[in-house]
């Protein structure tokens, strides 16, 4: 049984909304009194819960509240929640940036956290100056650095350019150098802030291995906040759901990953060209079944997948038919396909709610890819939709895994060779 | 009774809403050491890097602001240099005063100027205003080089004008207290600013009335007796600069009173700027 190396006990966090500086000194001395007459703070008690769609009365709002959880040695502990359930501010206070304002944490070890690759890094610097510089800004001594720099500078792939400035690498080069300097960190605890979003498919492959030898290998405790929602059922073996600061769920990674599509379900909004409640009907979300992949919204690369779009229809449509249309590269068309394609038929829907079902096989990289979809009726366009929600297409390892990050297709190919003038004898 | 050690010894950290005000923590100061360094190589570089005539600005600076007191105070306000060569007067006063002005103006803003970092990872944030002290020595040396050119020039070609003497040891004592003031002032205002802003406009107006009551531009000697004596003397850098000219000029008088007030007001100011610092530590990155 491992033992806890991080208690995190009714932490929460007040943050002051709006303008910060008006009228603060006479606040600052109000709050400075109830202080020292050892009263609960006044200004505490108008604080609200933090939801951003809601407009809260009170200009005082918890980021986090009564926030409880351990995380045992050795845990790959995923942190997922939407945009501003408190993830960031979890971290902030973990990494000791900032305090909070009831609560405590116990930590066990040496904690070096990353919110974002290439903290401090100097434009005018060299890449081997500025891995002495983020190195000693995340906690390592010259000597570390200098014992590893062979291993950072061969991780991160850029031997040639070690010399040169960061302000003339690449955005993909100045990630990977950030990176690699990170990787080779040797902490008790790992805090990780979404920074796998960044770089190339080959990359990413990279970092999540090095991720899974430092949990696996080193046995050391890794803390990771993520949208990625492949990258989080990769990696972690423990997850938590923060929503509105307070925890919806802690447990394991497929049960909290299932709570987490199950809140984010209905507001699965996109870019549409009609209305989003067209009268006639309109697209509400869409889904792959029928796969061995937990994610609603992954399949894996040249398996056959079931793509549901789910279509209410208002009315009465007659001659209908359904195209979608994936993209990768930013709105660049990977595939089309249209019901009426084979079947050359077109369909009647009356009012309803229905499932429009595309079997598809993508035998293409890993990655992200767009989901656009459209219903015609009569030569009409009622609802085009391009979900927000994009496509993971995750990898079969089939495939030799070199080069991935170029082309566009994923094909395990075959190979031989022979004297050309041996009329098919094999070179043996 | 093992059982309970156990427990007290598992964590190395707890992290609460309050932190002891007094505390600065040596230890980890010290397992920082190497960021201070290497912050110190980032700031030097810096400097050279971006612009044309890179180092030569350390002495262009403090030439031309020699040469405009040389004209105004000397020449038109026919203020006294106690019989000294204006130049070498004025410039004694400069480059000692250039340090500190240095320090504590680079000091008073690191909050805002790295709040990049300072909001993404935590160190010890004390190792910057460190790194950027230390930093300005350099500059200061380079200008302290100049002064010495400029020095040796009339202690050869002006006979017996110029008496150094074993006060000119008391150098790295004289700098070490101004580092301390310009640190210690520079951390409470950097700290302020993070509430308050509109001191940062105070501070370049402050430290330049501050030059004008220090014994920059004229030898304390030359206001004794006044009324305005007290005020002179009460800033603290009056001593340093008195000090500086006595054991290089053999100008004036050295006053161990003087500068025993000044590490005291030097001790002031840097405790009252480690608990400043360490109340607001806890939130400035929220308010920055």
């Amino acid at each position: 049984m491992a033992e806890n190396i991080l208690e995190i006990e009714n932490l929460s966090k007040m943050y002051k909304l709006g303008e910060i500086n008006t009228g603060s000194l006479s606040t600052d001395i109000q709050r400075w009194f109830s202080k020292i007459t050892n009263k609960p703070d006044a200004y505490e008690k108008l604080a609200e819960v933090n939801d951003r769609g809601t407009k809260g009365e009170s200009k005082f709002v918890w980021s986090l509240k009564d926030v409880n959880f351990n995380v045992k040695q050795g845990e790959v502990f995923g942190i997922i929640g939407k945009n501003g359930a408190g993830k960031s501010t979890l971290l902030k206070l973990l990494s000791k940036i900032t305090k909070p304002t009831h609560g405590s944490i116990k930590v066990g070890g040496r904690i070096a956290s990353l919110l974002e690759v290439g903290t401090g890094f100097h434009p005018d610097l060299s890449g081997r100056d500025n891995i002495y510089l983020n190195g000693a800004i995340l906690g390592m001594k010259k000597h570390e650095i200098t014992a590893k720099l062979a291993e950072i500078v061969d991780f991160s792939g850029i031997e040639r350019y070690i010399d040169t400035p960061v302000k003339r690498y690449s955005s993909g080069m100045f990630v990977r150098l950030a990176f690699a300097v990170a990787a080779h960190l040797e902490p008790d605890i790992l805090i990780l802030d979404e920074v796998l979003a960044v770089g190339d498919a080959e990359f990413q492959k990279k970092c999540l291995a090095k991720m899974q030898d430092v949990s696996q290998k080193q046995g050391r405790t890794v803390l990771f906040v993520s949208h990625n929602v492949a990258a989080v059922k990769q990696l972690c073996t423990q997850a938590m759901l923060l929503e509105n600061g307070m925890v919806k769920h802690i447990g394991s990674v497929a049960s909290t990953l299932e709570i987490y599509q199950e809140t984010d379900k209905d507001h699965e909004n996109g870019i549409r060209n009609t209305a989003a409640a067209n009268e006639k009907g309109y697209f509400t979300s869409w889904k792959i079944t029928g796969q061995n992949v937990q994610d609603e919204h992954s399949c894996i690369t040249g398996e056959t997948a079931n793509f549901v779009f789910n279509f209410k229809c208002a009315t009465r449509l007659p001659v209908c038919h359904v195209y979608i249309r994936i993209t990768y590269d930013d709105n660049r068309a990977l595939l089309i396909a249209n019901s009426k394609d084979y079947s050359d038929n077109y369909f009647d829907l009356e009012a309803g709610e229905y499932n429009m079902n595309f079997s598809i096989t993508l035998p293409v990289k890993t990655g992200k890819y767009g989901v656009q979809v459209a219903l015609i009726s009569q030569n009409i366009i009622i609802d085009t939709w391009e979900s927000n929600t994009q496509l993971t297409v995750l990898d079969n390892f089939n495939t030799s895994g070199i080069h991935v990050n170029e082309g566009i297709l994923n094909l395990r190919t075959g190979f031989n060779y022979q004297p050309a003038n041996s009329f098919g004898l094999s070179p043996n | 009774m093992e059982l309970n050690n156990n427990v007290h010894k598992k964590w190395k950290e707890i992290i609460t809403p309050q932190n002891n005000i007094f505390s600065l923590n040596f230890k980890e100061l010290w397992e920082y050491r190497d960021l201070l360094f290497i912050l110190m190589k980032r700031d030097v570089f810096a400097i050279y890097k971006q612009t044309i005539f890179g180092p030569l600005w350390f002495f262009i600076q403090p030439i031309l602001t020699t040469a405009t007191f040389v004209i105004i105070f000397s020449r038109v306000a026919q203020l006294s240099t106690s019989g000294l060569p204006p130049i070498l007067f004025y410039m004694s006063g400069i480059v000692i005063w250039s340090y500190f002005a240095e320090c504590i103006m680079r000091t008073s803003t690191f909050l805002k100027d790295n709040s990049g970092i300072l909001s993404k990872v935590y160190f010890p944030r004390i190792i910057v205003p460190l790194s950027l002290v230390v930093t300005n020595l350099v500059k200061f040396s380079i200008q302290l080089l100049l002064f010495l050119i400029v020095y040796f020039y009339y202690y050869f070609t002006t006979n017996g004008a110029i008496q150094p003497n074993m006060y000119a040891l008391m150098l790295p004592v004289l700098i070490a207290l101004i580092a301390g003031l310009g640190l210690g002032t520079g951390i409470i205002i950097s700290s302020l600013t993070t509430k308050y802003k509109d001191l940062i406009h105070l501070t370049t107006f402050g430290v330049q009335l501050l030059m004008y009551g220090s014994a920059v531009i004229y030898p304390l000697s030359s206001f004794k007796g006044s009324k305005y004596e007290i005020f002179i003397l009460a800033n603290p850098m009056t001593g340093i600069i008195e000090a500086f000219r006595y054991g290089f000029l053999g100008i004036g008088e050295f006053s161990w009173a003087l500068l025993g007030y000044d590490a005291l007001c030097v001790l002031f100011f840097l405790v009252l700027g480690v608990v400043v610092f360490n109340s607001i530590e806890k939130n400035f990155v929220d308010t920055i």
